[in-house]
């Protein structure tokens, strides 16, 4: 690994991050910490495969770390009784800033493949070994990340746990 | 014509563009008569590109110089107190170990633990873990919990600043609801540090970390940590640090580290 390669995958990491994490802040923050464990575990990447795959996959277990981290105690409940206010009508033309806090509402693992997906054109085979997933779950979780992004900016809520804060 | 059903899978891989020719063709056959599925397949490319479109800038942003650096070098000496503690952790460690492995040779009492080729990077514990650990260790002992109970504090007081080296007293914390217990010597990454323990009055218990072994890093403030049930606040201040552990609250224990923190202050 040389620091022009590093360099070049600078740009593709900060745009996941950034997707996967919203805040700017944050995300720039999480990129840092992979770099830092990139040259930390330099030893372990072995020459002539996919860089770009190997930061992904530092970044991924980073982040998992992170929301491992004991914070405030989720409590998984049913969210029929939590309407949204909607919109009347929804067209195809998504509005960017919707879009954003839509996808801030998918469960984690949901964003990370649909984004690994739509925004980095991953194949779904790179995808499962960034993500350390059987290929069968990332079919899945790209089936319900989609059709739940589709529901919320449709306006509809999902009928599916939403994690609430207690 | 023997087609295979169509699956759910084939949506996905149809709408990522991933398909051979010929399934492609009977994926758009199927979405033909399927006007449901088909508005799903829009949706999910309208969606495809809106995220593209939303995320791309991402990639003409200027990139912060921090992050310039730090792809151009491995972290050496990174401005620690930027950080937030997450990484502080792994950095803190690094930084610290590099730091121990030059000045390591010269660390004459140290003698017996060199760290190899001196370019050797040392694994240290950080601090709120050490003390988190060393929390959970001794304060369920019920009948053994400290080395010297508070009834001979000038002697655990006289012992302790001896073997670390420098004055170190337990503050009194009798005024926020704190008794002290006692204390006991506790080895640290790199020589002794000490334990001074407290209950209140329904027996809960609270241990304070004090290691004189900081090196590396500049002051800090307060910090938190959490390992498991225990709740750490942590400080460094010059050549110590300080950690504060208990199972309780965080607002309570910031509480408790902030008289801490004023007693040390107007010593």
């Amino acid at each position: 690994m040389d620091s022009s390669a590093l360099l070049t995958e600078l740009p593709r990491l900060r745009r996941y991050a950034r997707a996967l994490v919203g805040e700017r802040a944050a995300a720039d923050d999480l990129v840092q910490d992979t770099l830092e464990r990139a040259w930390l575990r330099v030893a372990q990447w072995r020459q002539g495969s996919d860089l770009r795959a190997w930061l992904f996959s530092i970044m991924h277990n980073l982040r998992v770390d992170q929301l491992r981290r004991p914070g405030l105690k989720t409590l998984p409940i049913e969210d029929e009784g939590f309407a949204v206010p909607t919109r009347a009508t929804q067209s195809d033309r998504l509005e960017l800033a919707d879009l954003g806090s839509a996808l801030a509402r998918l469960p984690e693992e949901q964003r990370a493949v649909l984004l690994l997906v739509a925004v980095e054109e991953m194949r779904y085979e790179e995808v499962a070994a960034t993500l350390g997933i059987p290929l069968g779950t990332v079919m899945s979780r790209l089936s319900r990340g989609r059709e739940r992004l589709r529901l919320i900016l449709d306006g509809r809520p999902p009928l599916t746990n939403l994690r609430v804060v207690r | 014509m023997s087609k295979q059903a169509i699956t759910e899978v084939d949506l996905q891989a149809y709408v990522d563009a991933c398909l051979p020719a010929a399934r492609q063709a009977e994926v758009e056959d199927y979405l033909s008569a399927q006007p449901e599925a088909a508005a799903r397949v829009h949706a999910y490319r309208a969606q495809r590109d809106a995220l593209r479109q939303l995320y791309d800038p991402v990639l003409d942003e200027e990139i912060p110089a921090s992050l310039l650096q730090l792809a151009a070098k491995p972290p050496v000496v990174v401005d620690a107190e930027k950080r937030p503690f997450l990484s502080r952790w792994s950095l803190q460690r690094f930084a610290a170990g590099v730091v121990i492995a030059v000045i390591g040779g010269a660390a004459g009492w140290l003698g017996h633990a060199r760290f190899g080729g001196g370019e050797q990077v040392v694994q240290m514990t950080p601090l709120p873990r050490q003390a988190a650990v060393a929390h959970v260790v001794y304060s369920p002992d019920v009948r053994r919990p400290v080395e010297v109970t508070a009834d001979q504090e000038d002697q655990l007081v006289k012992w302790l600043s001896k073997r670390l080296g420098t004055p170190v007293t337990p503050p009194k914390l009798g005024a926020i609801g704190y008794e002290l217990i006692g204390g006991r010597l506790l080895p640290g990454n790199s020589g002794p540090v000490a334990q001074f323990m407290y209950h209140d009055s329904t027996g809960q218990r609270l241990t304070i970390y004090v290691s004189t072994e900081n090196t590396a890093s500049r002051d800090t403030g307060f910090r938190f940590a959490q390992e498991g049930p225990v709740n750490v606040f942590y400080w460094v201040d010059g050549k110590f640090g300080y950690a504060l552990s208990a199972g309780i609250a965080k607002s309570e224990l910031a509480r408790v580290a902030t008289a801490v923190y004023d007693q040390l202050e107007h010593r």
